[in-house]
């Protein structure tokens, strides 16, 4: 399987000398395509920087970032431009929608950025919006839009076009339980398909939709969950002693 | 067993199938849990079954009128309040935080990382299940919601234990005897091993 995102000893810190603030120490990370994993840790654990250093939005003091092939060190500011627009999709708590644009443009407006005419883009928007059962939601403005519609397009943005890694910070917010579970339900699909997926978060019941769980703490990856062994396990005898 | 035979007279064999299918077979009933109730019901004047004279398996019951007004007497009231269970989970971390040599941190976290993966299991279970399994979806939130509880009382033990470092005061009677108190002692003096090893049973 191919790897997507590598972090190789990467360490992270915001100031210096006695005010020196070690966001994240020496982390090293491998996401496959096809594969979803979250990142549980406290606030202030560190799992935010460690999803806008995957998703070029900052640079690491030390260590080496690679994704989808690319050592980031090694990209000019354009090309680092270009592989964020072509390559990655953000979903973040703070939807950011753009208010001006129908549901269906602020889908295509990532393709446009990237140079496609606004015909094929508005078209692969519109069939994304539909896998995500939002088809006659398209032509709607983000405040007309439940919250859950809301966040459920700013997924159809994320994964629309050729992108092959998904990273998202908390991304059901502030939604009620059946509405997190679809938002949910859709990253794992997407994922499945074979983008590889990074979801931040706190909460144990999103983190348990992922196929891996990395634990941080105090910047520092402290231990991850074991490859699933499957619902048939869930029948076995009480593990503990 | 009232809410199955509310629809229909039914066979024994018949409730635990539709029991455990209904529950998402997460809670097997073995034929003799089926039958002891029923013999309950049945002196109890909640179900009755014809065909007096065979034995369980081809016995079919019914709902009696009685049975009807204790379905939705029982349905309405609530679970079991009593004391709280006593709790496995608690009671280690309480003990852990007594002992010098153990890293309680680590210990929430082991705890933490063995019921996420259980969760991973449960939330796997629905995510691959027909949307129309509600008997399913039910058990299984049931059974997410608890286990966050957990994980949640986790993260909070963390937070406490990281704003205030508990640790046994060598000072009191009490700890002085406790074997916190003598591995600690076992520490300060070099002595390791074996001491230290009973303190942690």
């Amino acid at each position: 399987m191919s790897v997507v995102l590598s972090l190789r000893q990467v360490s992270k810190v915001h100031g210096s000398g006695g005010a020196a603030v070690h966001a994240l120490r020496a982390v090293d990370l491998d996401v496959v395509a096809g594969e979803l994993v979250a990142v549980m840790g406290p606030s202030g654990s560190g799992k935010s920087t460690l999803l806008t250093i995957a998703g070029t939005l900052e640079e690491p003091t030390t260590g080496q970032v690679t994704v989808c092939g690319s050592d980031l060190s090694t990209l000019s500011a354009d090309a680092t431009a270009r592989l964020r627009r072509r390559s990655l999709g953000f979903v973040f708590q703070d939807l950011n929608l753009l208010a001006g644009l129908s549901a269906v443009e602020n889908v295509a407006l990532p393709l446009e950025l990237d140079g496609m005419s606004a015909r094929p883009a508005r078209a692969a928007a519109l069939q994304v919006l539909d896998e995500l059962g939002l088809t006659d939601r398209a032509g709607h403005y983000p405040d007309d839009l439940s919250g859950g519609e809301r966040q459920r397009v700013a997924i159809a943005r994320a994964v629309v076009g050729e992108r092959q890694l998904l990273l998202a910070d908390e991304p059901t917010g502030a939604l009620d339980a059946a509405n997190g579970e679809a938002v949910l339900r859709m990253l794992r699909a997407a994922c499945k398909r074979g983008i590889a997926g990074v979801m931040v978060t706190h909460d144990a019941q999103l983190a348990s939709w992922a196929d891996r769980v990395i634990f941080i703490r105090d910047g520092r990856v402290v231990d991850q969950t074991a490859p699933s062994a499957g619902p048939e396990a869930l029948l076995a005898s009480d593990p503990t002693p | 067993m009232l809410t199955l035979l509310s629809e229909a007279p039914k066979y024994g064999l018949q409730l635990r199938q539709e029991f455990e299918a209904r529950t998402g077979e997460v809670w097997p009933l073995n034929v003799g849990q089926v039958y002891t109730t029923l013999q309950r019901l049945e002196r109890e004047g909640h179900v009755e079954s014809d065909d007096a004279g065979r034995d369980g398996a081809q016995k079919r019951y019914r709902l009696t009128a009685d049975g009807e007004r204790e379905l939705h007497s029982w349905l309405r009231t609530p679970p079991r309040a009593g004391p709280p269970p006593r709790d496995e989970l608690v009671m280690k971390v309480q003990v852990a935080i007594r002992l010098t040599q153990v890293d309680v941190t680590e210990i929430l976290q082991a705890h933490r990382r063995r019921i996420v993966e259980e969760m991973q299991r449960y939330t796997h279970l629905k995510a691959d299940a027909a949307p129309e399994d509600i008997g399913l979806g039910l058990v299984v939130d049931a059974e997410l919601f608890r286990l966050e509880a957990v994980v949640r009382w986790l993260d909070a033990a963390d937070a406490r234990l990281r704003s205030h470092p508990t640790r046994p005061k060598p000072s009191t009677p009490a700890a002085d005897t406790s074997p916190a108190a003598d591995a600690q002692d076992a520490r300060s003096t070099g002595r390791t091993g074996d001491r230290a090893a009973g303190a942690r049973r």
